[in-house]
This record gives C-alpha cells, sequence and structure tokens, in this order.
C-alpha cells in the first residue's frame, strides 16, 4: 500500500510503515495520520518529533513501554503514560505514532 | 502484540543469556541477534548481554559506517538501558587478544575473566549464541 | 596478484593461509573482518608484521571507520586505501585472488 501525495508515490509496507525513512516529510506524516483517522494536533507532533529523535540517536522505534518511560523522562509524568499516549494514539501509540513518524514497526510489536 | 498486555505481562520469566561472537557488518548475525534481545525484553525478559571472541568489536565506539552505506546499529546498544537490559559483560580475554580495552567501548560493561563468564553462563535458563 | 582477504583473523584461517600462500611480492588487502588484521596489538599482530617485507599490505579505510577503527595504529607497511584506491589496485594487477 503506497500513499500518493502531490502526484508522488511513497512505497509503504502491507500495513503502511514506509518502506524508506528519508522520504518522509509533515505533509507525508498528515497524509497517514488521516489514513489512522488521527488529525494531526500540537500534542500528537510532539510525540512523533520525540520519536523521531528518538530513532536518530538509537537507530530504532522504542517499544510502548520503552516509550512511555522516555517521555516521562523527557517530557513528564503528565505525558509520560499509557493513558495519555493512547488518548492520542488510539490502536497504540508506539504503532501508530511510529508509522506517522514515517519509522519501522517498533521492535518487539509481532 | 506487545502493546497490550505491556503493563502486565506475567508470564514465567527466565534467565536469557546471549552470547555474541561476530563482528558487526561483515555477516549479520550481531544485527539480528540484537533484535531479538530487544524482543526478549519487550517481553519482560530477565535479560543479560556478554560479548566474546570478534563479538567484542560490535560495541566498540565511535563507528561510522557512512563509507559502506550500512546501518551504524552500534547506537542501538545505547537503547538497551532503556529496555531494562542492564546487564552486559564482556571477557577480558577477548578483549586483551584484539589490542582494546573497557575505554574502547561505547556503554558500560562489567569485564569478567573465562572462569567468570564460564559461571555465568552456568546460572542461566536460557542461553542464545550467535 | 592481489589478494583480498574478508575474514576476521581471529575467526577464520584465511589471514594465515593467504600469508602462507600467497607468493613473495604480491598485494595483500585486507577489507570487511579482515581489517582486524592491519592492527596494532592484537594476538595475531607479529603474524602479519613479521612477512610485512614479503607483501605489500593495504586495508581498507572505510571498513576500518565503520568498525569504529580509524583512530587505531596500523602495522607498520600497511597502507590504508578507500574505495577509489581499491579499484587502482584491481587495475594494477594481473589478477585478484578472493579469499572467501
Amino acid at each position: 500500500m503506497d500513499y500518493e501525495l502531490d502526484g508522488n508515490s511513497f512505497p509503504a509496507d502491507e500495513e503502511g510503515y514506509l518502506t524508506d525513512i528519508t522520504v518522509w516529510n509533515k505533509e507525508l506524516a498528515d497524509l497517514i495520520a488521516k489514513d489512522e483517522n488521527i488529525e494531526m494536533n500540537d500534542d500528537h507532533w510532539e510525540v512523533v518529533n520525540f520519536l523521531r529523535d528518538y530513532y536518530e540517536e538509537y537507530q530504532i522505534a522504542p517499544a510502548i513501554r520503552v516509550l512511555t518511560k522516555a517521555v516521562k523522562k523527557s517530557l513528564g509524568e503528565d505525558k509520560g503514560n499509557s493513558k495519555y499516549l493512547y488518548e492520542l494514539f488510539p490502536y497504540g501509540p508506539a504503532k501508530q505514532a511510529c508509522k506517522i513518524a514515517g519509522l519501522p514497526k517498533p521492535t518487539g510489536c509481532i | 502484540m506487545a502493546e497490550e498486555f505491556d503493563d502486565e505481562f506475567d508470564g514465567p520469566v527466565k534467565r536469557f543469556l546471549f552470547v555474541n561472537r561476530k563482528a558487526p557488518y561483515g555477516t549479520v548475525y550481531a544485527l539480528e541477534s540484537l533484535e531479538v534481545v530487544l524482543i526478549s525484553a519487550a517481553f519482560d525478559q530477565d535479560v543479560s548481554l556478554v560479548f566474546v571472541d570478534d563479538g567484542v568489536f560490535q560495541i566498540v565506539k565511535d563507528q561510522d559506517t557512512d563509507g559502506i552505506n550500512m546501518k551504524n546499529f552500534s547506537r542501538t546498544y545505547r537503547a538497551l538501558e532503556g529496555y531494562d537490559v542492564e546487564k552486559l559483560y564482556v571477557e577480558k580475554e577477548s578483549l586483551d587478544a584484539r589490542g582494546l580495552t573497557e575505554d574502547d567501548l561505547l556503554v558500560d560493561v562489567e569485564i569478567l575473566d573465562s572462569q567468570g563468564l564460564s559461571d555465568l553462563m552456568d546460572a542461566q535458563d536460557v542461553v542464545i549464541t550467535s | 596478484m592481489l589478494h583480498t582477504v574478508n575474514k576476521s583473523p581471529f575467526e577464520k584461517s584465511s589471514v594465515t593461509s593467504c600469508l602462507r600462500l600467497a607468493k613473495n611480492g604480491s598485494g595483500i588487502l585486507f577489507l570487511e573482518d579482515a581489517v582486524f588484521a592491519a592492527l596494532q596489538g592484537t594476538s595475531v599482530s607479529d603474524v602479519v608484521a613479521g612477512r610485512a617485507k614479503d607483501f605489500q599490505f593495504y586495508v581498507l579505510g572505510p571498513d576500518l571507520a565503520a568498525r569504529g577503527l580509524s583512530e587505531k595504529p596500523v602495522i607498520d607497511g600497511v597502507e590504508v586505501i578507500d574505495y577509489e584506491g581499491f579499484v587502482d589496485l584491481v587495475e594494477e594487477h594481473d589478477a585478484v585472488h578472493s579469499w572467501l
């Protein structure tokens, strides 16, 4: 399943994860989010940007437990908890937010 | 999916020891082993890693793979702490044979001699070598 | 003859076999996991250094860098080359023997 944007095609795997993380941009993120029934706001962006920074640093997409802990450490207690993250990304923060961030599926999610 | 029972995994917890014996990049063993480590840790298992023989090269710092067009997965070893994988061991004899010291490594490790490593391996439920 | 070796000298016998069987005067290039054979201070350094008068040794720089070893001293007589240098070597020699 590929994403179409401004006449360009962006290859994705059968679950909708971009196959090339370097092609990602904000417009594409909005499009992927729409596919997931998510209207991106600043709170969504904060998590998505956090994930991209995490990937840049460690070269992996974190599992949910690791994401929650890392968010708590860097953005505080009110954001670093499952409830907050599931409200933003109802079908699984690690999986949905990673998809929107253009990252591979988190390791440890089978 | 790990997500759904994330905070409440109450299955059996086993002591896993991953024994890393191969250098990175030349073969795919190191990267594959690291992925299994991350999956095991996501399922709240008691995970330890040991680096022995050429495996010690996996955690040498300042790796720069731009020139060989491969992913620099050495940085992922630094994420292990976030996965609560904090027991990393290196065999002293393996470092010595390769002219390396603890200062050459990118993560905090405990240095063991062969006897210590032997005892460590003996104390595990599951030992996976690659 | 240019010999290329890509296996770790700590794990396989490719490096020692190459040193035993290559004709004096040959070029020997260490690449991929064989770059470890070019370093000083290892358990195989003396074996390689002892043959520096018989062979022209080369090591591939990008493979050293990938492994975090760019700043480590290489054995005297080993020349660090890049991919262009590799291509030049192949051109200069009439044949290439890859020790897989």
